[in-house]
Order: structure tokens, then C-alpha cells, then sequence
């Protein structure tokens, strides 16, 4: 009893020290006061001051160009990288592969940022491309680093999902490309989707890479809010900040809802299958 | 028919190849070949010019004799200064201290948590699990911006602790190693919660029940039978958090004092302040060798636990 009770006093201090901190931080964003700490009374004009910041509204574009595009390309890599090392067994390199694809989720930024800018300095004087920093250079940079995570979630779904569906498509003589757009697309299609958003919020949230590899114009949205955190905290920046929080919540809710309702669907297209066998 | 079948079978080789070469020659590119680069760059000379550091290969054309050749440039005193200099030595020092730090405090306060989820009802336990991820998806920047309005004289744990009468002035825990602790440890506790509950979880509780039954006591079959089985949790857990501790940048520039010296805060001051790139270079490839042991555990373990599934 006395175990138990240590247990969910634990649970209650590790949930109140991860939300307390985001919770204020939405609460202060109705702040009147400049002082974002000094409680003055509710109010919501920084949310409208946010919306004619001509600079940071840009920012934003620009952002959320760069994380759909570099998203979208790491979920293309990523499955690739994900069905190569679940289900092609042994290939040429594949520890060098298998390397490649891990090294990334450890690896500091700073590393990344500096030797990917150092590569395209080098590309541009050999070969002329990229012309310049800008949003090309952070796109690449972007989809390098959260390929990873894409392949690391893939290929955990793929290890974990039944081959024999698609042996026995195999077997009844469906081409590897025609099992793979028939049969094993639909079935990691969650995977596919989380992978997506993974990449998505990665890239919205990076500002050290993006620091490194971007071009005069080309300021993301985190390296704005980073050099203006620099300078002190702001209203703005929390009612930003609860913006930002609730698009990631109302998205993750969406995904969770349509994935558990795939879920449910499957689990009855199961029980009827067997039930008609 | 073979023929066809054959045929076949070399365009399924062929598309095989196609789907592994695409991300392969991508991470050739953009995450190996970039590596070589900062190595080369690091023997090269900080210069004034446009890239900032002097050719390490040049052709040198000899008029007179009418021949040309190959001058290859390896230049170490950028090394000799990282060896030389307290700043980087400290700096090394620091951030493996705070990376430590981090590790263990997060191990601290995941352990049980990890442990009380595991215990919890199968039901209550997906639900639990995605509150400690939940944070991982909002901004890491902006969870980090949420303590500086916590932890700074007149912020909220010093009104808190002034109105409750505990101190009589403004306290400032902001700008100190004690706030990059706190900022790190709150950032990085998904990465450590995760893996400790996925070992905790497959734990098989009759071998509990097993020990109870010989009479042994809870906390002495927890030192024995659960600490001794979740260990590789512990240890992917320390891994996922001490190795991108060390690199950070973000967290002692913003909650950190000027004294708060990291490596990633060096690397990153050589490079935009002093424009030094070759010094940055070697501080990225110091970094790297003093990170290439814990790496390549990370992926020895990855590797067995993906040979394990």
C-alpha cells in the first residue's frame, strides 16, 4: 500500500513537472501586463499584435513550407530506408546503412549544422549548386535529419507487422512493387502518417541547423523567436507559443482519433474474416 | 516462361536496388560525405576570404621548369590550441559534467515513472505513456522559453517563494548550471522515460511473485530481479540522453550563464562570432571522438535489440 502511494506521488511530480511549465506559459499569454509574470488582468491584444508582425508572420510561411517539404521527402527516404533494412536481409553495406541511419538521432546539431554548411560551401565552389543559402540548403538539411526518425518508426512497424500477407500476395504472383503499394503500404499507412508529423514538428522546431545552413531572407520561424527569447521574455512570444501548442494538439488529436478509428475497423474486418472462414 | 519469370525477378532486383540506393546515396551526401569535409577543413588555415579558410590541395605551376605540382597542406594548430587552451579543455569538461548531471537527474525522476506506468492497468497504461510523449511534440525552443518566465528573480518560483515568506528578495536560479539542469532534464525525459518503460513493461511479473514467495522482501527483489533485468533500459535510456546533452546549444545559451561554458556554445561562437571555421571544425571533430565511444554502444545496442525482435 505504502509502495503504491510513493508510486503515484512519483506519477503526480514527473506529470505536474512536465505540464506546469506549459500551462503557465498558456495562462501568461492572457496577460495584460508587459511583465509576463506579474499577473494585471485578462487580455488577448498580444494575439492581435502577433497578427500584424508583418516579419514573424513570413517566418511563419517560410517555415511551414520548409517542414512539409523536407517532411514529405524524409517519409519517401525514410520508407525506402525502412523497408531496405526490415525486409532485404543482408545487403552491401548495409551496416554502413544501418550506421548511417542511427548516427543521426544522437548526433549533436551543432555537428550537423556546421558540416552540412561546410558541404555546401564546398558544392558551391566545385559545382555551382546550391546557389547560395536559403530555403533549398534548410530543406535538405531538414529532411537529413528527421530521415532518420522516419526510418527508425517504418522499420519498427515493419519488423513488428505480419509478412505473410505479403508472402502469400508473393506467392499468388503479385509483383514486389504491386505487394508493396497493395499490401504493405495501406498496412503502415499509421506509421507512414506519424513518421510525417514527426518530421513535420521536427523541422518546425529546429533552429540550430537551420542557423547554420540558411541565407540572408531565409529566417525560420524558431530562429526568430530564439534571438528575440535572447533579448528577454515577451507576451508575444507566449501567445506564439500557445498558438503553436494548440495547432500541435488539434493535429495530434485528429491523428489519434482517424488512426483509432482504423484501428477499430481493422480489428472487424478481422473478426468478420474469421468468422466468414 | 523462365525467361519471363527471370525477367522478372531482375526488374524486382532492379526496383530492390532503386528503393535502397535513394536514401543510401542521400545519406552518402548529405551525412557522410559532410563528415570528411569538417575532418579537412580542421587541418586547413583560418583566412580572409570568401569561404573563410585556406585550400589544403593546391597545384603549384612551376614556370621554369614547366611543371606542376601537388602541394597537400595539413595544418595542426588548430589542434595544438584545442589541447592548448583551458577554454576548449574546460568547455570538454563541462559538458560532459552536465550531460552527466542531466543523465542521472532524468534517470532520477523516469525511473519511477517508468516504473509506475509499468505497474499500472494495462488499460491506463497507452493513455499514460502518451502524456510523456505529448511534450516531445510541442517546440523544444518554446518548452525552454517556458522556464526562463519560471526560473528568473521575479519569475514564478521567486514570487512563489517570496509570498510564501521563505525569502525576503528576488531570487534568480535563471542564468546558472542549476537552471540548465532543470531545462535539459525537462527536455530530454521523454527519451529516458520511453526505453525504460518498454523493458519495464515486458519484465515478467511472476518472476516477482517468484521471489516474494521465497520470502524475499519488495525492495530487495527490486534491487535483484527488476533493477538487474531493466538495466538495458537504462542503459539505451542514459545513452538517448547523455550523448545529445553534450552537443547542446540551445538550452546554455538560453538558461545558462556566461560561465556556463558548453562545447556546442563554443563551436557555435568560433563560427558566427569569431568566423574561425577550420577552430570550429576541429572543436566538431573533438567532439565527435569524444562522442564516437558512446555512438557506437548506442548502435551496438539498437543492433541487438532489433536482432532480439
Amino acid at each position: 500500500m505504502k509502495r503504491g502511494g510513493f508510486l503515484s506521488w512519483v506519477l503526480w511530480f514527473g506529470y505536474a513537472f512536465l505540464y506546469v511549465p506549459i500551462v503557465l506559459l498558456v495562462t501568461y499569454s492572457f496577460n495584460e501586463s508587459r511583465l509576463v509574470t506579474v499577473w494585471s488582468g485578462f487580455s488577448t491584444k498580444w494575439y492581435a499584435e502577433l497578427l500584424t508582425n508583418e516579419p514573424l508572420l513570413e517566418a511563419t510561411a517560410l517555415s511551414l513550407r520548409v517542414a512539409a517539404v523536407s517532411a514529405t521527402l524524409s517519409v519517401i527516404l525514410g520508407t525506402c530506408a525502412g523497408m531496405a533494412m526490415a525486409r532485404f536481409g543482408r545487403f552491401r553495406g548495409r551496416t554502413l546503412f544501418g550506421g548511417m541511419i542511427t548516427a543521426p538521432l544522437v548526433m549533436p546539431e551543432v555537428i550537423t549544422g556546421l558540416s552540412l554548411l561546410l558541404l555546401f560551401v564546398a558544392m558551391e565552389q566545385v559545382v555551382g549548386w546550391p546557389d547560395g543559402r536559403g530555403v533549398t540548403t534548410i530543406t535538405i538539411a531538414h529532411t537529413t535529419f528527421t530521415l532518420a526518425y522516419v526510418a527508425v518508426v517504418i522499420q519498427s512497424r515493419l519488423a513488428g507487422m505480419d509478412s505473410s500477407l505479403e508472402e502469400a500476395a508473393m506467392d499468388l504472383g503479385a509483383r514486389p512493387a504491386k505487394v508493396f503499394f497493395v499490401i504493405t503500404l495501406p498496412i503502415i499507412a499509421p506509421a507512414l502518417v506519424a513518421g510525417w508529423l514527426l518530421a513535420f514538428t521536427l523541422s518546425l522546431d529546429d533552429v540550430v541547423i537551420a542557423s547554420f545552413v540558411s541565407g540572408p531572407g531565409s529566417t525560420t520561424l524558431p530562429m526568430m523567436i530564439f534571438s528575440s527569447v535572447k533579448f528577454g521574455i515577451s507576451p508575444q512570444i507566449n501567445a506564439l507559443a500557445t498558438l503553436m501548442i494548440l495547432v500541435v494538439a488539434t493535429g495530434i488529436f485528429i491523428a489519434s482519433v482517424v488512426m483509432a478509428r482504423q484501428d477499430r475497423q481493422r480489428k472487424r474486418d478481422e473478426q468478420m474474416a474469421i468468422q466468414g472462414g | 516462361m523462365s525467361a519471363l519469370v527471370s525477367a522478372l525477378s531482375r526488374v524486382g532486383l532492379w526496383g530492390r536496388g532503386v528503393v535502397v540506393a535513394m536514401p543510401y546515396l542521400w545519406l552518402l551526401l548529405f551525412f557522410l560525405v559532410p563528415f570528411l569535409i569538417v575532418f579537412g577543413i580542421s587541418f586547413s588555415e583560418s583566412i580572409v576570404a570568401q569561404p573563410p579558410y585556406a585550400p589544403l590541395i593546391a597545384w603549384l605551376r612551376d614556370e621554369d621548369a614547366g611543371t606542376t605540382k601537388l602541394q597537400v597542406l595539413l595544418n595542426l594548430t588548430n589542434y595544438l590550441r584545442l589541447t592548448g587552451d583551458d577554454l576548449y579543455i574546460l568547455a570538454y569538461l563541462n559538458s560532459v559534467r552536465i550531460a552527466l548531471v542531466t543523465t542521472l537527474l532524468c534517470l532520477l525522476i523516469g525511473y519511477p515513472m517508468a516504473y509506475a506506468i509499468a505497474r499500472a492497468e494495462p488499460s491506463r497504461r497507452g493513455p499514460l505513456m502518451m502524456l510523456v510523449i505529448l511534450p516531445f511534440w510541442t517546440s523544444f525552443l518554446i518548452r525552454i522559453y517556458a522556464w526562463i518566465g519560471i526560473l528568473k528573480g521575479n519569475g514564478v518560483i521567486s514570487n512563489l517563494l517570496e509570498s510564501l515568506g521563505l525569502t525576503s528578495g528576488p531570487v534568480e536560479i535563471l542564468y546558472s548550471d542549476w537552471a540548465v539542469y532543470i531545462g535539459m532534464t525537462y527536455c530530454y525525459l521523454p527519451f529516458m522515460v520511453l526505453p525504460l518503460y518498454s523493458t519495464l513493461e515486458k519484465l515478467d511479473p511472476t518472476l516477482l511473485e517468484a521471489a516474494a514467495d521465497l520470502g524475499c522482501r519488495p525492495f530487495k527483489s527490486f534491487l535483484t530481479v527488476t533493477l538487474p533485468l531493466s538495466l538495458p533500459g537504462i542503459v539505451a535510456g542514459s545513452l538517448l540522453v547523455f550523448i545529445p546533452a553534450v552537443g547542446e546549444f540551445v538550452t546554455p545559451e538560453l538558461l545558462g550563464g556566461p560561465d556556463t561554458l558548453m562545447i556546442g556554445r563554443v563551436l557555435w561562437n568560433e563560427f558566427f562570432s569569431n568566423r574561425d571555421w577550420p577552430v570550429a571544425s576541429g572543436v566538431a571533430i573533438a567532439l565527435l571522438l569524444l562522442l564516437v565511444v558512446p555512438i557506437m554502444y548506442f548502435q551496438h545496442v539498437q543492433g541487438r535489440e532489433e536482432e532480439g525482435r
